[in-house]
């Protein structure tokens, strides 16, 4: 599904990854934990084809990064920090144009039925620059689903969320894994990786440094697997 | 707000791709791309109020500063108004792109699954209306303050075609310097030397017309403009992918 080998990524004289393996079999809800700096984000971006390998090989569903992106990105939903929403349009608006650029079938019904799935039809003409954070990032969610992706990227995505919008980030989350969909989350928060992940990684100074399945460790047992894991790379 | 998610409506395993194919929705992500600039300025008004105030007061500067009798004043026309067009162009092409950087959504029109060239074409088009809406506020205003009919068929021709050349390379210069702290300052230093050919044939041929000379004295500027507009627009569509990605 997902395959990384020796990847090598260079910002100028920078190295944020000198070598790193990392596969996820499809299904997999893989949580990569890490500490600020880690290249969570850089590694996101990678897979989603927004950034190039300096070096290396990534295969998603067997399509190679660089070279058959297009193909990788009709199968990829990606959630990141920002929105990705445009602030002079309104949340109907943001669907279409996206929904257009993914040149999904029967866009009307679909933009409809997503707008319903994340609590927003009631807002649906209203321009998304007077949405709040939480609605803001449960529109993103609506973007990133509406194409019905086989492999999702969240990139940090409880980021500034309230409670409310947490909990339906959680359920999009659960019923994303339910569905047999491919996951990989970066994030900080390791009780939401307890609960949701069925693998977790830890990047640090670029490298996987462990790798856990969920069922082979308990919850309170998370934190000092963290900390221990991030204390070998530091030493 | 979870109770409202239902497993059927999220995925329920339906084709979720237009049948109708790459070349179809090439097309429409373009069509897409240019709506939603057009819909979105016409909402704020950023970009074009920017562009025309600038325009307007160049070219009053421009009337008070060199004080010209009628004679020269037809000699200078087109150079005046291709300055300012051009400086007035790097306002609209610089905040076209700040407006996808800004809030991350340039990454989201780069993970759309459509040839990233539609992405050059549909900001290309939409700076194109953009500019050439200032022109056609700014030409009626300049023939009044100046006295100078520019309603002339082949002036407005000469118009469209630098317009599009100077659009094609500022599009494509624009998504390089968007990525760097310093864009607003990078872009003009960028974009400057690499339209000289274009600004010149423009000119050129623009006083060619404006003066009534014959067409085989102006047809080698408008030549120079063809080709300067398909060699950048052919290798935009070539290089925007590296241009754009990290």
């Amino acid at each position: 599904m997902i395959e990384v080998r020796h990847l090598v990524k260079r910002f100028g004289v920078k190295t944020v990854f000198k070598g790193l393996d990392f596969h996820v079999q499809s299904g997999e809800f893989v949580v990569i934990l890490g500490p600020n700096g880690a290249g969570k984000t850089t590694f996101l971006r990678i897979l989603a084809s927004l950034s190039r390998p300096t070096s290396g090989e990534v295969r998603i569903y067997g399509y190679a990064i660089p070279g058959q992106t297009s193909a990788i990105r009709r199968r990829l939903g990606v959630v990141s920090h920002q929105p990705l929403l445009y602030d002079n349009l309104s949340a109907l608006e943001n669907l279409h144009f996206y929904g257009n650029m993914y040149g999904v079938p029967n866009l009307e019904s679909r933009v409809k039925e997503v707008l319903e799935l994340v609590g927003l039809y009631q807002r649906r003409r209203d321009l998304v620059r007077t949405f709040s954070r939480g609605m803001q990032q449960r529109l993103a969610i609506g973007r990133a689903v509406l194409h019905d992706p086989q492999v999702m990227l969240f990139d940090e995505p409880h980021t500034g969320l309230d409670q409310e919008a947490s909990l339906m980030l959680d359920a999009i989350l659960r019923e994303v894994a339910a569905r047999g969909r491919t996951v990989v989350m970066t994030s900080h928060d390791l009780t939401r990786a307890a609960e949701l992940a069925s693998r977790i990684d830890v990047l640090s100074k670029g490298m996987i440094v462990a790798s856990v399945p969920r069922e082979d460790i308990e919850p309170d047992q998370l934190a000092g697997f963290y900390r221990q894991a991030i204390s070998e790379t530091s030493s | 707000m979870s109770d409202g998610i239902t497993p059927k409506t999220i995925f329920d395993d339906s084709p979720r791709h237009d049948p109708g194919g790459a070349v179809k929705v090439y097309f429409r992500s373009i069509a897409a791309i240019i709506w939603k600039d057009l819909s979105m300025e016409l909402r704020s008004r950023e970009l074009l109020s920017a562009m025309l105030v600038f325009a307007l007061l160049a070219i009053l500067i421009f009337n008070f500063a060199m004080e010209l009798d009628v004679k020269i004043r037809s000699t200078v026309t087109a150079g005046v108004l291709w300055s300012t067009f051009a400086f007035a162009g790097t306002l609209g092409l610089n905040r076209s792109m700040a407006i996808e950087k800004d809030r991350g959504c340039l990454d989201g029109l780069l993970l759309a699954p459509v040839d990233r060239s539609a992405i050059f074409f549909g900001k290309a088009v939409g700076n194109l209306v953009f500019m050439i809406l200032v022109e056609m506020i700014v030409l009626p205003v300049y023939s009044v303050l100046y006295n100078v009919n520019l309603f002339h068929w082949g002036f407005l021709l000469i118009l469209f075609l630098g317009s599009l050349g100077y659009t094609a390379v500022g599009t494509l210069l624009a998504s390089m310097a968007i990525h760097t702290r310093t864009r607003d300052v990078l872009l003009p230093i960028l974009l400057f030397p690499v339209v000289i050919p274009v600004l010149m044939a423009a000119v050129k041929a623009s006083n060619g017309f404006l003066q009534g000379l014959a067409m085989i004295e102006i047809m080698p500027w408008i030549n120079i403009l063809i080709v300067y507009d398909v060699i950048f627009t052919a290798l935009a569509f070539v290089v925007f992918d590296f241009v754009v990605e990290e």
